[in-house]
C-alpha cells in the first residue's frame, strides 16, 4: 500500500535557520505516529510541511498519493484531506461551536447548512459535548474548546488528522479528556502524526514514536522498544528529563 | 444678566439672534452642511480606508507597498495643509481648460446642499485624510488577530480570500469598532477646519453670525452646543453597535458601560 504520507530528504531552512535536515519518513495509512523532541527541534515545522502551511527548499513530501512540490497543486483540496488540531484551539471566536464546525464543509465542500450541522451534531456527540453546539469559545473549558477544534477538523472528513501539542495548554484535569477523543480516532483507524509530550499516550496509542532533535530524525521505533531501550544518547536523555515528571 | 455683571463684564446678551432671522437659519444651515460634509466624507473614509487596511495585511507585495505609502503620507501630514492642498494646489494643478473652469465655477444648488468647489475639496480633503486613519485602524485590527487564527482556517481547506471573508473581517472589524467609533467623532470636529477654504459648515456660519451681529458669544456658544450634541449621539449610537456586535467573551476595552 502506498503511504499516506512520505518525506523524501526534506530540508527546510528559516533564513538560515536549517530547521529541517535530511528528513525521511513514510507513514503508513491507519498508523499513528507520536513525534517527540525538545523544544525547537523542529516537530511543528515537520507537521506543518504536511498541509504546506510550510514550503520546503529541497527535497519532496508526497501526501494521498500527490506531490507537494509538483507544479498546480491544488492546496486547497489537499487541506481539506488532512485536519489541523493546534496546541492554542483556534476557535473562530465570534461563531458558537456548531458554526466553527460547519463552516468549512459548507465553503470548500458545497453542503448546505442541513447536511454541514447534521455532521456537526453528530460530530460534537462523538466528542462527548453535544450541549455546547451553541456556546461560544470564550465560554467553553480549555478542553471543551479543544474537542470542538477536533470535531471542526473532522467534519471535512479528513483521511489524516495532524495534531501540534493538543494537551500541551490544557489543565491537567482537561488533558485526558482530550486524549480520549485522540484514543478514538485512533482506534477507527484514522491516520494521525501526533507532536505530544504525553508518553503514556504514546505507550498506549501510537503505533512508532519518532524523535527529533535539531531538525533531525534521531530514532525511531515502536513504543515497546523505543521506551525500554533507546539507542541514542540524545534520546536517552531526552527520555530522562521527560519521564521524571 | 447676572453673571456679566457680578464679573464686571459690559456684555450685553442677545441669545435671541440665535433663532431670529436670518441667523437661526445661517446656523442651521451650517448644522445641515457640516452632516452632510461629515457623513459624505465619513462613506469614502469607509470605503477607501477598509480597501487600504485590508491590503495592508495582503500577501501581495506592489499594492501593500502603495496601500503603506498612502497611508503613512496621509496620516502624518496636518489635515489643514491637506485641505489648502486640494483647494489652493489642485485648480492650479490642473491643466487649463474647461475642467478646471468647470471645477472653478461649480454652483449647483441640490437638494441637500449647494454644490461648489469648496465643498468638494473640503470632501477630498477630509475623506482622503481620514481614510489613511481608518486604513490604519483596520490594519491593525486584522493584525492583531493571532496568525494560528488564518492557518487553522486555511488548514481547513479555505482559501485565503475566503479566510478574510469569513474569519478576518468579521473578528477583525468587530475588534474595532471603538476606535472607528473615535474616528467617526473626529470627523465631524475635523469637518471644522472647512471654515478655512469657505466651506459653510458650522464654525463658518458661526463667523458670519457674529460678523453681522457682533454677537460672537452666543454664536459660539450654539455652534460648540451643536458639536457636542452631535458628539454624544454618535457616543452613544457606536456604544450600542459595539454592544450589539460583541465577540462573547470579549467585551471590550473602554468604550462599552453597561
Ligand atoms: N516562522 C518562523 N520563522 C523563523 N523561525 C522559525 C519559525 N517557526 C519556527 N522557527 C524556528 O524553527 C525552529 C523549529 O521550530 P518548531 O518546528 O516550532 O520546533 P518545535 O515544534 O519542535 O518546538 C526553532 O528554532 C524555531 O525558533
Ligand atoms: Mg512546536
Amino acid at each position: 500500500m502506498a503511504a499516506a504520507i512520505e518525506f523524501k530528504q526534506v530540508n527546510k531552512w528559516f533564513g538560515k535557520l536549517h530547521v529541517l535536515r535530511d528528513i525521511t519518513l513514510a507513514i503508513q495509512p491507519g498508523e499513528v505516529v507520536v513525534v517527540c523532541g525538545p523544544s525547537g527541534s523542529g516537530k511543528s515545522t515537520l507537521i506543518r510541511c504536511v498541509n504546506r502551511l510550510e514550503p520546503i527548499q529541497s527535497g519532496d513530501v508526497v501526501v494521498l498519493g500527490q506531490s507537494l512540490t509538483s507544479p498546480g497543486v491544488n492546496f486547497s483540496q489537499l487541506r481539506s484531506q488532512v485536519g489541523m488540531v493546534f496546541q492554542a484551539f483556534n476557535l473562530y471566536p465570534h461563531m458558537n461551536a456548531l458554526e466553527n464546525i460547519v463552516l468549512a464543509p459548507m465553503k470548500v465542500k458545497g453542503l448546505s447548512r442541513a447536511e454541514a450541522e447534521k455532521i456537526a451534531v453528530a460530530l460534537l456527540e462523538r466528542v462527548g459535548i453535544p450541549e455546547k453546539a451553541g456556546q461560544y469559545p470564550a465560554h467553553l473549558s480549555g478542553g471543551q474548546q479543544q474537542r470542538v477544534a477536533i470535531a471542526r477538523a473532522l467534519a471535512m472528513q479528513p483521511k489524516i488528522m495532524l495534531f501540534d501539542e493538543p494537551t500541551s495548554a490544557l489543565d491537567p484535569e482537561m488533558i485526558n479528556e482530550v486524549l480520549e477523543v485522540m484514543t478514538d480516532l485512533a482506534r477507527e483507524g484514522m491516520t494521525m502524526v501526533v507532536v505530544t509530550h504525553e508518553m503514556g499516550f504514546a505507550k498506549r496509542v501510537s503505533h512508532r514514536i519518532v524523535f527529533m532533535d535539531e531538525g533531525q530524525v534521531v530514532e525511531e521505533g515502536k513504543p515497546e522498544t523505543f521506551f525500554a531501550a533507546p539507542r541514542s544518547e540524545r534520546t536517552k536523555l531526552f527520555l530522562s528529563k521527560i519521564l521524571v515528571h | 444678566m447676572m453673571l456679566a455683571g457680578i464679573l464686571g463684564l459690559q456684555y450685553e446678551f442677545r441669545w435671541s439672534v440665535l433663532w431670529e432671522s436670518p441667523y437661526g437659519y445661517w446656523l442651521l444651515q451650517g448644522f445641515k452642511n457640516t452632516i452632510v460634509l461629515s457623513l459624505l466624507a465619513w462613506a469614502i473614509a469607509l470605503l477607501l480606508g477598509i480597501a487600504l487596511g485590508l491590503l495592508r495585511t495582503a500577501p501581495w507585495r506592489l499594492p501593500r507597498a502603495i496601500a503603506t505609502a498612502y497611508v503613512e503620507f496621509f496620516r502624518n501630514t496636518p489635515l489643514l495643509v491637506q485641505l489648502f492642498f486640494w483647494y489652493f494646489a489642485v485648480p492650479q494643478i490642473l491643466p487649463a481648460g474647461p475642467v478646471r473652469d468647470a471645477i472653478n465655477s461649480l454652483n449647483l444648488d441640490t437638494p441637500i446642499l449647494t454644490l461648489n468647489f469648496e465643498f468638494l475639496a473640503a470632501l477630498a480633503g477630509l475623506g482622503v485624510y481620514t481614510s489613511a486613519r481608518v486604513g490604519e485602524t483596520i490594519r491593525a485590527g486584522i493584525q492583531s488577530i493571532p496568525r494560528q487564527q488564518t492557518e487553522a482556517a486555511l488548514s481547513s481547506g479555505l482559501s485565503l480570500i475566503q479566510v478574510y471573508r469569513h474569519v478576518l473581517i468579521p473578528v477583525g472589524f468587530r475588534i474595532v469598532i471603538p476606535p472607528m467609533a473615535t474616528e467617526f467623532l473626529s470627523i465631524f470636529k475635523n469637518s471644522s477646519l472647512a471654515v478655512t477654504i469657505g466651506f459653510a459648515e458650522v464654525t463658518f456660519q458661526t463667523q458670519q453670525v457674529n460678523s453681522y451681529t457682533f454677537k460672537g458669544l452666543e454664536a459660539v456658544t450654539a455652534a460648540t452646543l451643536i458639536y457636542l450634541a452631535i458628539s454624544l449621539t454618535i457616543a452613544a449610537f457606536m456604544n450600542r453597535m459595539e454592544h450589539r456586535y460583541a465577540i462573547p467573551g470579549l467585551i471590550a476595552r473602554g468604550a462599552v458601560r453597561e
